[in-house]
């Protein structure tokens, strides 16, 4: 019993470690560069210089920190019209997201 | 032989010279479509279904909306970057363009069809133009509170009286302003009228102005002919007090959901259309739907509704029968559809596929496929009946 238990722990670790890492890559980092200019986009603006939403430029964003970003993104704005991401995205993703932005937000 | 090179030569010469005037044409059956990452429109017309030119060097057009002249030859588009273009469909080229704003979101023109009211976010307020021109007549900032902060504009429409009605997000206001002295606009404020305006319509005849709420559940009405009266609250609490679910893009009203005496509205946060009596303003039913509606619209006539979804819904067109308000077929035109546009007779509906650069064209009787236009990332779909109809 004690070895499967194990095997399942050292999974968990071996995922926790990937998604720390945290890059998204080929066709899912893709997808989240598409997602963020377009869909993001509807309010922040194809530029991401702000629409009905805040602007998301480097700019914008310098007082902020990775983690307010990362928590925005998963858990929306309680009170603005900015909803939750969380079922589109996993944590790692959302970290990335936000790293992305702070730095400028790929073409 | 030399000779006859020549004349030969002469006559292609005058071909060509003859080229650019081509030959006449109306605009009844023109349209735009705007190509939304690329800045760029494409003219097209609906009898032969075909692209008659691609209008480059709009903009930022991730955002765009459209008004037309009156007579139908000259599309204004509003781009998100602030942008005022002057298009002329015939010559497919741009005639006019400023950038009137640093962050825009629509616009209007005027009953007398000489105005041209643009719809900001950055800096907050309106500013109106000469339809010619372009050139700048008058400003009315967007400035609310204790003065210091100017609201986004939202759902700005056309009155009769060359006035124009708009929503003001942050401030939850709504104001009419009366351009009859283009350079001295006159400015009537309608104060809390509910929170969070996130966009409006005015009703064919011109008459009711209804924004809706993104802030709470319910519209807000405005009789034109008794603004005094003020604004009356309407289908409060559709949500019954359910928490909304989350909205992944803002829903647009304009008055192309009205079908007799019915306006089809989405509901915020409710995967649902309401349907209101406009006798009444009451509640008169409810379609279930697929999603967060985003695009409401009546085929002319009346008979069906056409819907589309905010994401993660957005790869479907529901279509839905007005007399049993039940939904009768789930349309997948292509992925991330933005918007749906019906030819004045209704005979035909374009549909936009951000995501598969195509415009889908169907006929509206059988449900069934026409034509598929290839269009970089189309969103918005215009045709010049709308240069005919208030609030368009």
């Amino acid at each position: 019993m004690i070895f499967p238990r194990l095997v399942v722990a050292a999974t968990g670790l071996a995922l926790a470690s990937t998604a720390l890492a945290g890059e998204p890559e080929g066709a899912r980092r893709a997808e989240l560069v598409n997602m963020v200019r377009q869909d993001c986009g509807a309010c922040h603006g194809y530029t991401l210089k702000g629409g009905l939403g805040p602007s998301l430029l480097p700019g914008a964003l310098a007082e902020r920190d990775v983690q307010l970003i990362e928590s925005v993104i998963l858990n929306g704005r309680p009170g603005t019209p900015m909803p939750p991401w969380r079922p589109f995205l996993s944590e790692a993703e959302a970290r990335w997201i936000a790293e992305q932005l702070k730095k400028g937000w790929p073409e | 032989m030399r000779r006859r090179a020549a004349l030969v030569f002469a006559f292609a010469l005058a071909l060509a010279a003859c080229a650019p005037t081509a030959e006449l044409r109306g605009t009844g059956d023109l349209g735009v479509v705007i190509e939304r990452t690329a800045g760029s429109v494409l003219v097209v017309e609906t009898t032969h279904r075909s692209v008659l030119g691609r209008v480059p060097g709009l903009g930022d057009l991730s955002h765009a909306s459209v008004v037309f002249s009156r007579d139908g030859r000259y599309a204004y588009v509003f781009g998100r970057d602030g942008g005022l273009s002057k298009v002329d469909l015939l010559t497919t080229s741009v005639v006019e363009r400023i950038v009137q704003s640093g962050n825009a979101i629509g616009g209007a023109i005027s009953q007398d069809g000489r105005l041209i009211a643009a719809a900001n976010y950055t800096p907050g307020g309106i500013r109106i133009f000469d339809s010619e021109t372009l050139q700048p007549l008058s400003e009315v900032p967007s400035t609310y509170g204790d003065g210091t902060r100017r609201a986004k504009v939202v759902g700005i429409a056309d009155a009769p009286g060359n006035r124009f009605v708009f929503s003001l997000f942050e401030a939850g206001e709504i104001w009419i302003v009366d351009a009859s002295d283009p350079r001295n606009p006159r400015v009537t404020k309608l104060l809390g009228v509910g929170r969070q305006p996130y966009d409006g319509f005015i009703t064919p005849n011109g008459r009711y102005y209804v924004a809706g709420l993104y802030g709470e559940d319910g519209l807000a009405l405005v009789d034109l002919w008794h603004p005094e009266q003020g604004v009356r609250k309407i289908l409060s609490g559709y949500g019954r007090g359910e928490k909304p679910l989350p909205v992944y893009k803002m829903p647009h009203l304009r008055g192309w959901a009205v079908a007799g005496r019915l306006a089809f509205l989405p509901a915020i946060g409710r995967h649902e259309v309401l349907v209101v009596d406009m006798d009444t303003w009451r509640e008169a039913g409810r379609v279930k739907v697929h999603g967060q509606p985003v695009f409401a619209v009546a085929q002319p006539g009346g008979r069906r509704l056409w819907v589309n979804f905010a994401f993660p819904d957005n790869g479907v067109v529901q279509i839905v029968d007005v007399p049993s308000l039940e939904v009768i077929r789930d349309l997948r035109p292509g992925r991330a559809v933005l918007h749906l546009e019906f030819t004045p007779r209704g005979e035909q509906v374009w549909v936009s596929s951000r995501d598969d650069n195509v415009v889908v064209i169907y006929d509206t009787e059988t449900i069934g496929e026409l034509a598929r236009i290839p269009a970089t990332h189309p969103s918005g779909i215009f045709f010049t009946a709308r240069a005919l109809m208030t609030g368009f």
